[in-house]
C-alpha cells in the first residue's frame, strides 16, 4: 500500500549532493513531495527531509540505495505516526478589502495564523501547520482576493529519536564496532545498511 | 646530532614545497602505486600532461585514439589485476566521451578513478570552449565524483578518490580538475593515504546470528545450490569459495561475470546461468530447496520473469552491498558482508555432505543439453563453423590459461559458454551494460594488467567495428593481443531475436564487414581470415604462437542461434533447447 513517509537523510554538506540524491528518485519514477535541506543538531552535519507517497518496500529499496552515497551517513524513514512536522505558508492579500470585509482578528485566531506585515496596498498572513491546516486558510482567504499563496516543505522531528550525536561517534571511528553476537537486531538495523 | 639536524631539515623540505596541482596529481599517482595510465590530452588537461612529462619514468602512458577506448582499456587493466585503473581525458567532448565506461564500469563494479581536466574555474557555468557540465553528468554512472577548482584539495581528493574507487564494492570515480587548480602552485604538504571517511562504509558488519542461520539452512537443505558471481572475484575471496563449497558438496553455478572464479572443470562447477546459460543450473534454480547467491545481484538475465523465479527455495544472499540484499529477490537469510570474510565463517559450521543423487541431476540435465545444442555446436556436421567449435578448438591450444576479453552478442555467450577456465580473473567482458565496442580496448588494458598471460579478445563483426580505432593503440605500444573476430555477416543476436520473436523480420542487422586483415595491415599488425574447417587448427596455433598483436577472422554461420534460451518474459525453467 502507497502512503506518506518522510525521510530524513544525514549528510555532508557536499556540493552537488542533492542532485545525487534527487536522481535516485526520478531514475524510478517517484515524485518528490517535499524537499527541504537545513542543517542538524550535529555542527557539520546536513539533514534532507524528503517527502514521499510509497510503498514501504520501495522506501527500503530507496532508503538504501541513498545511504550507498559516499556522503550520505544514515537514512531515516517514518509514517507519520512516527513525526511531529509542521509546513509554513504564507498569503497575500489585498490590505484594503481584508480590513473591510474580514474580522482580521477573529480570522488570526481560529487559524492560528499572525500577520507577518502590513501594508498600505497589502496584508501578509503567516501559518505554521500541517498541510490541511494551511490549506483552509487559503479557502477562507480566496473569496477576498489571494494574491500570493507560498508554503514550505516539511520540516519533521522523529519521535523516538535521541538525535544524531552519538551515532556519529560510531560513525567517526574508523574500524566499526562489531556488536555481540547475542545482540538481537533491531528493526531499525534490519531496515538499515549501516548497522 | 648534526646528521640529526640534517635529516629533520631534509624532511621538512620534503614536506614542504610548492609545487603545483598538476604536479600534485603526478604524486598522488605515484604514491597510489599506479603503474599505467590511459588517456588522450586535450586543452583543458594540457597542464598535468606537462607534468607528466617528467614523470615518464614512474608512470606509463597509453595513447588512445578515443576516450571511450581509454576507459575501456582502464577497466580491463582493472578486471586482470586486480587494482585501480586510471584513465586521464580532457574537457567537454573528451569527458563525455567517458559516460559509457563509466555507465559499465560502475553496473560492473570496476574500480577507477578518471581525472578530467576542467575549464578555468572563473569560465564554469558560461559556455566556455569545450566546457561541460562533467559532474552532473556523470553523477548517476560513478560512485562518486567531484570537482577540484583549488589545488590545494588536490593530495587529498585523490586519496579519498583511491580508497572509494578501490574498496567496498568497487566503481568508477570522477575527478574534474579546473585548469586554474592544475597549474596553481601551492604549498605542499605530502600525501597521506586515505582509509577513513566517516560518511562513508564500505563493508556492512557481519552479523553472526545471520551466518548461523544461513549454516543452519544449508545444513539441513535437500537440494542446495550455490550461484556466484564477479563478488568472489573482486572480494579475492576465490579460495574461501571453493572450500565452501567443498565442504558441504554444494553444487555452484556461475553468472557471466563470476566464470573463472572457480576453475572450469571443477566437479562442483555446474556451469553458467541466465538467458543463455546451461540448462541444468537453469531448470535446477526452480528445485532448488535452498538458494546461495554469493556476490551475484541477481540481475534480470540471470532471474527471467521474477514472479517464476526459485519460489519454492530459501534464499541466503551473501553480498557486500547492503543495497543489493532484497532488492530484487527477497532474501530469507542476508548475509551483508564481504564473502572473503563470511564464507570461511559459514564453511566452519557446515557438515560435510555430498548430495550425490542431486548432483546427479545437474549432470542429467547436461547430457541433455551435450544432445540437443552442445555436440552439433563443437562438433558441427554442417559444412560451415560455428562459433562453438573455434572456442573450443581455442580451448585445445590454451588449455584454459588465455584471459578471454568478449565484446556483446552472440560471440559473448558462445565464448563464455564453451571457454575454459583454469585461473581467476580470466573473463572480462561487459555484462551488466553490454557495450559493443567493450574488447578490443579492454584487452588492451587486459594485457598491461597482465602482461605474462595470453590475452585473447573474442569480438563480433558488429562491435570490433565500433572501437576499431584503437588498432592504432595497439599498432603504437605493440600490444601483444590477439583479436579472434567471429564474423557471422550479421548483427547477430538482434538477429536471433527477430528470427524468433518478430517473425524473421530482419531489420537493419546485415552488416557488412570490411577486409579485416587488409585494415589490420594498415595498422601494420598481422593477420589472417579463414573460412574453412581444415584451415581452423593452424590458423589458431599461428595466431596463439605469434609474438606480438594478430588479428584472425573467422567466417561462421550466419543464422545459427545461440541456445539454451530462457526467452525475454519467461521463468528459468522454461529454458528452450531449440
Amino acid at each position: 500500500m502507497k502512503q506518506e513517509y518522510t525521510l530524513m537523510v544525514y549528510a555532508e554538506n557536499q556540493v552537488g549532493l542533492l542532485n545525487r540524491i534527487a536522481i535516485i528518485f526520478s531514475r524510478r519514477k517517484i515524485n518528490i513531495e517535499s524537499l527541504n535541506t537545513s542543517p542538524s543538531e550535529v555542527e557539520g552535519i546536513h539533514r534532507f527531509n524528503i517527502v514521499i507517497h510509497e510503498t514501504e518496500v520501495m522506501v527500503k529499496k530507496v532508503v538504501r540505495q541513498i545511504e550507498k552515497q559516499v556522503d550520505v551517513l544514515k537514512v531515516y524513514f517514518n509514517t507519520n505516526d512516527n513525526i511531529i512536522w509542521q509546513e509554513l505558508a504564507l498569503y497575500k492579500v489585498p490590505t484594503e478589502i481584508i480590513a473591510e470585509k474580514v474580522k482580521v482578528e477573529r480570522l488570526l485566531r481560529e487559524y492560528g495564523a499572525r500577520v507577518v506585515a502590513i501594508r498600505k496596498d497589502f496584508t501578509i498572513f503567516e501559518t505554521t501547520g500541517h498541510r490541511e491546516e494551511t490549506d483552509k486558510l487559503i479557502e477562507v482567504l480566496a473569496p477576498y482576493g489571494l494574491i500570493e499563496f507560498v508554503r514550505s516543505a516539511r520540516v519533521a522531528i522523529i519521535k523516538d529519536s535521541k538525535g544524531f550525536h552519538e551515532k556519529l561517534k560510531e560513525f567517526e571511528q574508523t574500524e566499526p564496532v562489531p556488536l555481540a553476537p547475542e545482540d538481537p537486531i533491531s528493526e531499525e538495523e534490519a531496515n538499515s545498511s549501516i548497522v | 646530532m648534526q646528521t640529526e639536524t640534517l635529516k629533520k631539515v631534509n624532511t621538512s623540505v620534503e614536506q614542504e614545497i610548492e609545487i603545483s596541482g598538476s604536479e600534485a596529481v603526478m604524486k598522488a599517482l605515484v604514491a597510489e602505486g599506479v603503474e599505467t595510465i590511459f588517456g588522450y590530452p586535450g586543452g583543458a588537461i594540457m597542464p598535468i600532461y606537462d607534468a607528466l612529462y617528467d614523470y615518464r619514468d614512474q608512470l606509463e602512458h597509453v595513447l588512445v585514439r578515443h576516450e571511450q577506448g581509454g576507459i575501456h582499456a582502464a577497466q580491463g587493466y582493472a578486471r586482470s589485476s586486480g587494482k585501480v585503473g586510471t584513465v586521464f581525458a580532457t574537457s567537454g567532448p573528451g569527458a563525455t566521451n567517458l559516460v559509457t565506461g563509466l555507465a559499465d564500469a560502475l553496473i560492473d563494479s570496476t574500480p577507477l578513478v578518471c581525472i578530467t581536466g576542467q575549464v578555468f574555474a572563473h569560465l564554469l557555468g558560461t559556455d566556455a570552449f569545450q566546457e561541460t557540465d562533467v559532474i552532473n553528468i556523470t553523477t548517476p554512472v560513478t560512485k562518486w565524483n567531484y570537482q577540484v577548482t583549488d589545488a590545494n584539495e588536490i593530495p587529498a581528493i585523490l586519496a579519498k578518490a583511491y580508497y572509494i574507487a578501490g574498496s567496498g564494492r568497487p566503481g568508477p570515480v570522477l575527478i574534474d580538475i579546473t585548469k586554474n587548480a592544475q597549474i596553481q602552485k601551492f604549498n605542499y604538504k605530502g600525501y597521506e593515504k586515505c582509509t577513513h571517511i566517516r560518511s562513508y562504509r564500505p563493508k556492512p558488519i557481519v552479523r553472526n546470528e545471520y551466518i548461523q542461520a544461513a549454516a543452519a539452512m544449508i545444513n539441513k537443505a535437500e537440494r542446495p545450490l550455490v550461484i556466484f558471481g564477479q563478488g568472489v572475484i573482486l572480494g579475492k575471496a576465490e579460495k574461501e569459495f571453493k572450500n565452501f563449497i567443498e565442504q558441504g558438496g554444494l553444487p555452484a553455478a556461475w553468472t557471466i561475470l563470476g566464470l573463472s572464479a572457480l576453475e572450469t572443470d571443477h566437479p562442483l562447477n555446474v556451469g553458467m546461468l541466465g538467458m543463455h546459460g546451461n540448462y541444468g543450473p537453469n531448470v535446477l534454480t526452480n528445485e532448488c530447496d535452498v538458494l546461495i547467491a554469493v556476490g551475484m545481484r541477481f540481475d534480470d538475465r540471470v532471474t527471467g520473469r521474477l514472479d517464476r523465479y526459485a519460489k519454492q527455495a530459501k534464499v541466503i544472499h551473501l553480498d557486500i552491498d547492503p543495497a543489493e540484499i532484497d532488492k530484487n529477490i527477497k532474501a530469507d537469510v542476508p548475509v551483508w558482508g564481504d564473502c572473503k570474510e563470511t564464507l570461511p565463517l559459514i564453511t566452519a559450521l557446515l557438515d560435510k555432505k555430498e548430495y550425490t543423487s542431486w548432483r546427479a541431476r545437474f549432470s542429467e540435465c547436461m547430457d541433455k543439453e551435450i544432445e540437443a545444442v552442445i555436440e552439433n555446436e563443437l562438433n558441427p556436421t554442417a559444412e560451415i563453423m560455428t562459433m562453438g567449435e573455434v572456442i573450443h578448438q581455442m580451448n585445445q591450444i590454451t588449455g584454459g590459461d588465455a584471459i578471454i576479453v568478449t565484446d556483446v552478442g552472440q560471440h559473448q555467450m558462445v565464448a563464455c559458454r564453451y571457454a575454459k577456465f583454469t585461473e581467476s580473473k580470466s573473463n572480462i567482458t561487459s555484462g551488466g551494460l553490454g557495450t559493443m565496442g567493450f574488447a578490443l580496448p579492454a584487452a588492451m588494458g587486459a594485457k598491461y594488467g597482465a602482461p605474462d598471460r595470453t590475452v585473447v579478445a573474442i569480438i563480433g563483426d558488429g562491435g570490433i567495428q565500433m572501437t576499431i580505432q584503437e588498432l592504432g593503440t595497439i599498432m603504437q605500444n605493440n600490444i601483444d593481443i590477439k583479436i579472434l573476430i567471429l564474423n557471422n555477416h550479421f548483427l547477430g543476436m538482434v538477429r536471433q531475436w527477430q528470427q524468433l520473436f518478430h517473425e524473421r523480420r530482419y531489420s537493419f542487422v546485415d552488416i557488412d564487414s570490411p577486409d579485416y586483415v587488409t585494415v589490420a595491415k594498415g595498422y601494420r599488425i598481422e593477420g589472417n581470415s579463414v573460412a574453412k574447417r581444415e584451415n581452423l587448427v593452424s590458423a589458431l596455433t599461428t595466431m596463439l604462437h605469434h609474438k606480438g598483436p594478430y588479428l584472425l577472422e573467422v567466417h561462421v554461420g550466419k543464422e545459427n542461434n545461440v541456445f539454451p534460451m530462457v526467452p525475454q518474459g519467461c521463468g528459468v525453467s522454461e529454458v528452450r533447447l531449440k
